[in-house]
């Protein structure tokens, strides 16, 4: 194993404080127990808390700040997070609206913050996420996973919070996305978890893991490397199969595209899948109006990408555009 | 029961745990994520760190302190559902109170909670597989001479647990395996019927 570290217990504990003094005006960290909550407290709208395991970095505290995020609690690596942590966080915010749980279906994450939610005092609702359309049950979860497509949903969330919605109008829309979401990985190589050491899984130097999870976990299938064209071809259809069982229309439809780097593949490669990812909507009639390319769902150092399709609508869009500002995302401020 | 008892049993459940090392880890890498040892660990650890407070408190107090401290300390899914045991088991002493009629109810509670919180039922390759029958037994025989019991739970947690590795996994950690996870004792299964079999040879020993 080849990192920067310096002891492998202070791994995240080192990061988080990094984190705070990058950004010192836009978010607060707490190190025990651990959360990250937005410099500029809105307590008065509803207060959107997420959070899970440390290695998917910039999700979640990366987006803590207006027009998304305002809490973020970390777990350690690959790990979820613990109540206690949500308690402690959502004491320190003192949210005035309701409080909406944003957590991605892994079955650690939901246990965690299904008890957060019924030890909390506040006013709550949890939104689970689960735009994976790679695999029905994983080492890790029942049902299908949370991944990138929570980007989307943060961001979207954010805004609509920010204007002052209630808390059931925050659950509804984030459903509304969460099912207009889809989203298909393949990964390069494995990840290497510090305490561990040592890679996650083997493969091959010709093998790609077709539909990988965010913690290097198996997808539908190991096959031998193709062509960018290809991989993304057959990408494509999975989401669009998926999308089409959530009864989501796509055929003329504007959609966003995602293409999310686990971390270890450069840019110059994320855009290369836009291209043929676009290349390849275009025959199924299919429109990109808007676009994020980079690493913002990611699992530690592991070569791969994913690719979410949204399918939007004018809500999704506005939202989608209103101004952020996040140590990881920001327009518009 | 005695708070002091409980404390004896703090021990030798993490003792017996560290002993077992090797299975429940070797398990745990073959069906699941390999870091259930060390998430037990460090939540036995932390309670043992905490056991000489628990002096003067009834067990209800105890158990409630236990319940809160594995929720911080185990994490994954394991935490929540340690924790739901021991605060529903905690709830129901101070309701029922803590002889061994409300112990066997406390207990019964606590398998419910793990039940609810995790979505499970018997025969899913989980420690509900050893937790259940435990249950049962221990309800069956509430006026049973407790060396007896303890003697009858050590040899039924064992079956139980050796009886998860032919089952198809569908709910857990192994879920996603399918079919591979045949043949594999369940991690969870194990882990239980390590510190139930501590439990019971805690009572062994005022016999002897």
């Amino acid at each position: 194993m080849k990192k920067f570290i310096n002891e492998v217990d202070d791994f995240i504990l080192e990061s988080l404080s990094g984190l705070a003094q990058a950004h010192p005006n836009l978010v607060s960290v707490n190190l025990d127990p651990m959360y990250v909550i937005r410099k500029d407290i809105a307590n008065k709208k509803v207060v959107l808390i997420s959070g899970g395991g440390s290695g998917h970095e910039p999700l979640h505290s990366g987006f803590v700040g207006h027009g998304m995020l305002d809490i973020a609690c970390p777990g350690h690596v690959f790990t979820s997070p613990t109540p206690d942590q949500m308690i402690s966080a959502l004491e320190a915010y003192q949210p005035e609206k309701g409080v909406l749980f944003i957590v991605k279906n892994y079955s650690g994450d939901v246990m965690n913050f299904e008890m957060a939610a019924e030890m909390s005092s506040y006013e709550n609702k949890s939104l689970i996420i689960n735009d994976d359309a790679a695999v029905i049950n994983s080492s890790y979860t029942t049902g299908k996973r949370g991944v990138a497509g929570t980007v989307i949903i943060e961001k979207v969330l954010g805004s609509l919070a920010e204007t002052g919605a209630n808390l059931d109008q925050c659950l509804s829309l984030g459903q509304r996305v969460n099912n207009a979401s889809s989203t298909m990985g393949i990964a390069l190589t494995s990840c290497t978890v510090p305490a561990a050491g040592k890679p996650t899984f083997d493969i091959g130097d010709d093998e790609v893991e077709v539909g990988v999870g965010i913690h290097g976990e198996p997808g539908r299938r190991r096959e031998k490397i193709k062509k960018a064209n290809l991989m993304v071809d057959d990408m494509i259809d999975v989401i669009l199969a998926d999308l089409k069982e959530k009864n989501v229309k796509t055929n003329s439809s504007e959609i966003l595209l995602l293409v999310n780097g686990y971390a270890g593949t450069p840019l110059s490669e994320l855009y290369l899948l836009f291209d043929v990812a676009a290349k390849n909507l275009k025959t199924h009639n299919i429109k990109i109006a808007r676009s994020l390319v980079g690493n913002y769902t990611t699992a530690l150092d592991m070569a791969g990408a994913s690719l979410t399709l949204c399918v939007l609508d004018d809500d999704i869009k506005n939202h989608w555009d209103a101004p952020v500002l996040t140590p990881a995302l920001r327009w518009g401020m | 029961m005695k708070t002091e008892f409980i404390q004896r049993c703090i021990k030798g459940i993490t003792q017996a745990i560290i002993e077992h090392e090797n299975d429940i880890e070797s398990l745990d890498r073959a069906i699941g994520d390999g870091d259930h040892y060390i998430n037990l660990k460090r939540g036995c650890l932390a309670i043992n760190s905490m056991a000489n407070d628990f002096n003067l408190m009834p067990p209800s107090d105890v158990f409630k302190k236990i319940g809160m401290k594995l929720l911080s300390t185990i994490g994954g899914a394991s935490g929540p559902l340690f924790a739901s045991f021991f605060l529903e088991l905690s709830k129901s002493l101070e309701n029922d109170g803590d002889d061994r009629d409300g112990f066997t109810k406390g207990f019964a509670s606590g398998v419910r909670a793990i039940m609810t919180r995790g979505k499970s039922d018997f025969g899913e390759k989980t420690m509900l597989d050893v937790l259940i029958p435990i249950s049962e037994l221990l309800n069956n025989r509430v006026d049973g001479d407790i060396f007896d019991v303890a003697t009858q739970i050590d040899r039924k947690a064992n079956e139980a647990m050796l009886a998860t590795k032919d089952l198809l996994p569908t709910k857990g950690r192994s879920a996603g395996l399918g079919d591979r996870a045949l043949g594999h004792i369940d991690p969870g299964a194990k882990s239980c019927q390590v510190m139930i079999s501590a439990v019971c040879q805690e009572i062994l020993k005022a016999k002897k």
